[in-house]
């Protein structure tokens, strides 16, 4: 499996830690340009017709989902689902044996949700074309990333020098982990703030991203913030012994307006989706002037039409 | 060996200049008069020179027609053949297209594929009156059933030859030469 073509073309998005700086802006500006047709009143360009996108999920999601398929529509193509409920993987067929399939049916480019890490690499590796990783366990969701940073140079017109505040369960969020590559690459300064058992230790975040800031007071994380970024906080996490009790995570690391105030003014408030309101995010932060929250699932499509776009010109050179 | 490129000049910017000025006449008279009418560039060279009908129009009839930037990349019918990623820019067109006559403008009319993308774009945004093309040169080989409502300068080319618009806003000078790339 190789992410580039020979000729330098990127064939698959499974992380953002292969990123480059052409690519990010390569995505930011073709990204604006899929933005203006879905202003348009028909939001549709006939680009990809005749071209088969499988969105493969193998883990719950609404919203990635449906905007991976929106995306694809916009662009003309065709959009197949299965999610492993109704596919065969119940009967106990391998992921391999399933790219086969999806491959004699005439599948052209695969997305894949999966809830094992590096699932969507196995995939990249047998499967002819190519494979948007639309988020892999606790490992990576690049898209997702990928939208995050567009919000944020949307507003700020660069991400250098911005600091951004990730606040919540770090450790098993790969929506956390892929931002950091794309954040670090691009010159932005990473607050990371959590309880420590959803933290993990400070030097393994120190060596992987040098300069990323590690704490457990959220007064610090937010301190001069230009972002504040929200995770979602699952509830198995208490079940795991990995909390304490809720009402104590809401007290310590749920977001205020209170709160709020100690980043910068203009600061602008992202969540990933979906939010439990009163628990991570308090429900007037959700909807107060400052929060991006429902422009980053906007973006989100506009952003995934870019990358469709992008990756359906590298099938040609396979 | 690099091979030698001979290039030839066609149209100088005193000829371009006159050129224009013909064109915003034309379309004035084919519309009797600028009102209804918008103007849309096909990006890049279509743009500029789309404004400077506008400006043309403004200084005979007084009036400003709008003018769009249309980027027909994603409506290409090459693109599943190309071996490149052609960037796509933005389509700005701040004005519904809905019952205008529309002039499409582009620097060269070669086998109206283009035109074809542009018009399949346009009636995406709306449903304009009519739609009209202007052109700076015509240089023949149509392979669609597409001729021009306005044009420059017809030149006739052979298919191994290159015409090259260049314009003052992209180009820094105003001029067309044909280039020849010789074995």
């Amino acid at each position: 499996m190789t992410i580039h073509s020979p000729t330098g073309r990127r064939r698959h998005v499974l992380d953002l830690d292969d990123f480059t700086l052409e690519e990010f802006e390569e995505v930011f500006s073709q990204a604006e340009a899929m933005a203006e047709i879905l202003s348009r009143p028909i939001k549709q360009v006939p680009t990809l017709r005749g071209v088969t996108v499988v969105n493969a999920f193998y883990e719950p999601s609404t919203r990635t989902r449906i905007s991976f398929e929106q995306a694809a529509k916009a662009l003309s193509a065709n959009v197949v689902n299965f999610t492993a409920q109704t596919s065969s993987v119940v009967k106990g067929e391998s992921l391999v044996d399933t790219v086969r399939t999806l491959e004699a049916l005439g599948c052209d480019i695969v997305v894949m949700r999966h809830s094992m890490s590096g699932a969507p690499y196995l995939v990249a590796r047998y499967f002819h074309g190519p494979v948007l990783n639309a988020g892999d366990g606790q490992h990576a969701h690049p898209t997702q990333a990928l939208l995050d940073l567009y919000t944020m140079r949307r507003h700020f017109g660069q991400i250098s020098g911005l600091k951004v505040a990730i606040v919540g369960d770090i450790l098993h969020s790969r929506v956390a982990r892929s931002n950091l590559w794309g954040l670090s690459k691009l010159g932005a300064r990473v607050a990371l703030c959590g309880p420590p058992t959803l933290l993990g230790p400070a030097a393994y975040w120190e060596a992987l991203f040098p300069g990323v800031q590690v704490t457990h007071r959220l007064t610090e994380a937010l301190d001069g913030a230009d972002v504040v970024m929200v995770l979602r906080l699952q509830r198995e996490r208490q079940e795991a012994g990995l909390l304490p009790t809720l009402r104590e995570y809401i007290r310590l690391y749920g977001l205020t307006m209170d709160r709020l105030a100690l980043a910068a003014p203009h600061a602008l408030v992202m969540h990933p989706g979906p939010m439990n309101e009163g628990v991570e995010i308090d429900p007037e932060v959700a909807r107060c002037a400052q929060s991006v929250i429902e422009e980053q699932v906007t973006n989100g499509v506009a952003v995934r039409m870019a990358l469709f776009y992008m990756l359906a010109g590298s099938r040609r050179e396979a | 060996m690099e091979p030698a490129e001979v290039k030839r000049p066609i149209m100088s910017a005193e000829e371009m200049r006159r050129a224009l000025m013909r064109l915003a006449h034309e379309v004035l008279e084919r519309n009797a008069g600028a009102q209804g009418l918008a103007l849309v560039g096909i990006r890049a060279r279509g743009v500029p020179l789309a404004q400077r009908l506008s400006h043309i129009i403004a200084e005979i009839e007084g009036v400003e027609v709008p003018v769009g930037a249309l980027d027909i990349t994603l409506y290409r019918d090459d693109l599943s053949i190309r071996p490149d990623h052609p960037v796509i820019r933005r389509t700005e067109i701040p004005f519904p297209v809905d019952d205008l006559s529309i002039v499409l403008v582009d620097d060269v009319l070669y086998t109206g594929r283009t035109v074809r993308a542009a018009l399949d774009a346009l009636m995406d945004l709306g449903r304009p009156r009519r739609i009209q093309l202007a052109v700076l040169i015509d240089r023949g080989h149509r392979e669609l059933p597409i001729r021009a409502d306005f044009v420059g300068k017809n030149v006739p080319t052979a298919r191994d030859e290159e015409v090259l618009v260049h314009l003052q806003e992209t180009d820094g000078v105003d001029e067309v030469l044909i280039v020849r790339r010789e074995a």
